[in-house]
């Protein structure tokens, strides 16, 4: 085997390797990019323009709007992951409102319905006018007070 | 009805087979391009190994993907890809340092337990159907951990090889029962931690800017620092020692988020290992080693710094682009297909070959970290993060130790060196995390009626 061969072979494996690991990456890309959907239905395409990451299903919420207390006018586009609310840095709806806990309560979807839970804070959270003892499904334009704010989900 | 006919439009991740099967051969192809080009170099000819040993990993990875489609259909894409890539590497440098003349190697014999791994493997993913089980199995996997952390120290039973009683002998092999305790155990921890983690993450008074537990919270982190220091003093195994005791601190972290509790272990391994320092004299050897390896005296004495310099050394000579596969000197670099293969291939591929493993190992845990977030339940998503830290904190711990960065301590590179147990429990963990990653993967079951109270749902 001459030098010359033995160094392109040398060469052409490195750059094969490194094309595994960038074709790698190119299959997970959708994480960087967001959801691939599986052989495009026609539903969704049409959907699409809109409201690329939102369930474009009927009757569900897309998104928490705050509609009292100091954060008025924020609004959250609701997506798969649960939402928390409290006082704590890491909370989706950060509040800084003395009577609200540091994790106050969660907002989660199951089944198409957004759940409501009271994570065991102090001053409680309301669903319309009736404290929040349990996960309840909240329907929509139903406000939920905690402490002085104020959000509802909407369409 | 509004379900049925609107439930087709909501995005569904794509099960992504034909990427997985496309790439597994990708990597099949890469291996069997290695093995030739070790051959080219060594004899000048195509060696006669390379079908058995490609068309055997092949067939091999084959099966495991016929047994993933069928018995995990959403899991992810490139976990089985990436491992058989890393094993088919180990296996040709193994089978390139026993054409160099070591009589330990052996491909033959690893290819066997890769092919034990892989029937491990498929065994895992058609028994466990469903990984929850684990979580009930919490306390009882915590006992099989100590009690085959521990079984090395029976007398009868243990064995003592290379300075270290982490070896049992079963009669026909030689296993290390470590590897399979640090998966038990990390099953433990997840359960333990699922069950616990809101007492530690929330009981605890505010010192300065980080939240400090209560001294009674202190228990089970107390508990795991003894058992590693007696894993380090007892069986005198630095490496497992540190990866247990750093995988249990990470996943408190992962549990409860909090700074502080990675403090304090960090804190409590450094007191440890200089007490132990202090007071060992294997410690000390590896601590002087460490700070000096140049030195001529050490580089002489036996168990000194020798290896470990042969190991930069083979790295230096390496270069950039390496010597190429077959024209390197694995044979000086003592164990060089077991605790060292990653300076061997370092020497022959390179800082490119190397950085490409690297990354693949980085891609092996981010696709774990990454089935760790989309997982809905708090024990897998534990379970996810400790299996997939595991990995890396391994690689870190032993690439750091061959490139000096840390202190060397005796640890598998997780596929590629030889050795049948740590290949059998590393596949066991890649089961564990593509059954969790099937699970995460899956779309929720859909309602096939919308009214009334009970409802039908379509699994």
């Amino acid at each position: 085997m001459s030098e010359l061969t033995l160094l392109l072979i040398r060469l052409a494996f490195l750059a094969v390797l490194w094309f595994f690991v960038i074709a790698a990456v190119g299959v997970i890309r959708t994480d960087l990019f967001g959801p691939r959907t599986a052989t495009a239905p026609k539903a969704a395409k049409a959907a699409k323009p809109h409201k690329p990451v939102a369930k474009p299903r009927k009757g569900e919420p897309r998104q928490m709007v705050v509609t009292g207390g100091p954060l008025q006018g924020t609004i959250i586009t609701l997506s798969e992951t649960p939402i928390t609310i409290g006082r704590a840095n890491d909370a989706t709806l950060v509040l800084s409102d003395d009577y609200a806990s540091s994790r106050h309560a969660r907002l989660f979807p199951q089944d198409g319905q957004w759940i409501v839970e009271d994570l065991g804070s102090t001053n409680g959270t309301y669903l319309d006018r009736s404290k929040v003892t349990r996960p309840t499904p909240v329907p929509l334009g139903v406000p939920i007070r905690i402490g002085k704010t104020v959000i509802e989900l909407r369409k | 009805m509004a379900v049925t006919t609107s439930g087709s439009a909501v995005p569904m991740p794509a099960k992504r087979r034909g990427a997985q099967l496309a790439m597994l051969a990708f990597a099949v192809a890469i291996v069997m391009g290695a093995y030739a080009s070790v051959g080219l170099a060594v004899d000048g000819r195509i060696p006669a190994g390379m079908l058995t040993y490609g068309l055997g990993l092949g067939g091999l990875v084959l099966a495991a993907y016929l047994v993933l489609a069928k018995f995990a259909p959403w899991a992810d894409p490139l976990i089985l890809p990436l491992v058989t890539l890393v094993n088919g590497i180990g296996l040709v440098m193994i089978y390139r340092i026993e054409t160099g003349g070591s009589k330990l190697a052996s491909a033959s014999t690893q290819l066997l337990w890769t092919g034990v791994g892989i029937v491990m493997f498929s065994v895992t993913l058609i028994v466990l159907r469903d990984h929850r089980a684990l979580q009930r199995m919490t306390y009882t996997a915590g006992f099989a951990g100590l009690l085959l952390l521990i079984s090395p120290l029976i007398p009868g039973l243990g064995q003592t090889l290379n300075g270290a009683r982490i070896w049992i002998s079963l009669g026909f092999a030689n296993l290390q029962p470590s590897e399979f305790a640090k998966l038990a155990l990390v099953v433990f921890f997840a359960g333990y931690l699922v069950a616990k983690r809101d007492v530690l993450a929330l009981a605890g008074r505010r010192l300065l800017f980080i939240d400090l537990p209560r001294a009674r919270d202190l228990g089970p982190v107390l508990i795991t620092w003894a058992v590693s220091l007696g894993v380090l003093v007892l069986q005198r195994d630095l490496g497992s020692s540190l990866l247990l005791f750093g995988t249990f601190i990470a996943m408190l972290y992962i549990a409860t988020q909090r700074t502080s509790w990675v403090l304090i272990g960090i804190l409590l391994f450094v007191g440890g290992a200089m007490l132990a320092g202090l007071l060992f004299d294997h410690v000390a050897a590896r601590f002087e080693v460490y700070l000096n390896p140049e030195d001529p005296e050490l580089f002489y004495k036996f168990g000194g710094s020798a290896q470990l310099m042969e190991g930069l050394f083979a790295m230096g000579t390496g270069g950039v682009l390496g010597t190429g596969l077959g024209q390197g000197h694995p044979q000086l670099i003592p164990l060089s297909f077991s605790d060292f293969i990653f300076a061997a291939t370092g020497e022959e591929l390179g800082l490119t070959g190397l950085m490409a493993l690297l990354l693949v190992y980085a891609l092996i845990v981010e696709r774990g970290l990454r089935t760790s977030l989309a997982a809905r339940d708090p024990f897998s998503k534990l379970l996810a993060g400790g299996l997939s830290f595991i990995l890396a904190w391994q690689v870190f711990i032993i690439v750091g130790g061959v490139t000096n960065l840390i202190p060397l301590t005796g640890l598998v590179t997780p596929f590629m060196s030889q050795g049948g147990s740590a290949l059998l429990a590393n596949w066991i963990l890649i089961a564990l995390l593509v059954r969790m990653s099937d699970s995460a993967r899956r779309p929720p079951p859909q309602a096939i009626q919308d009214e009334g109270m009970t409802q039908v749902f379509q699994r």
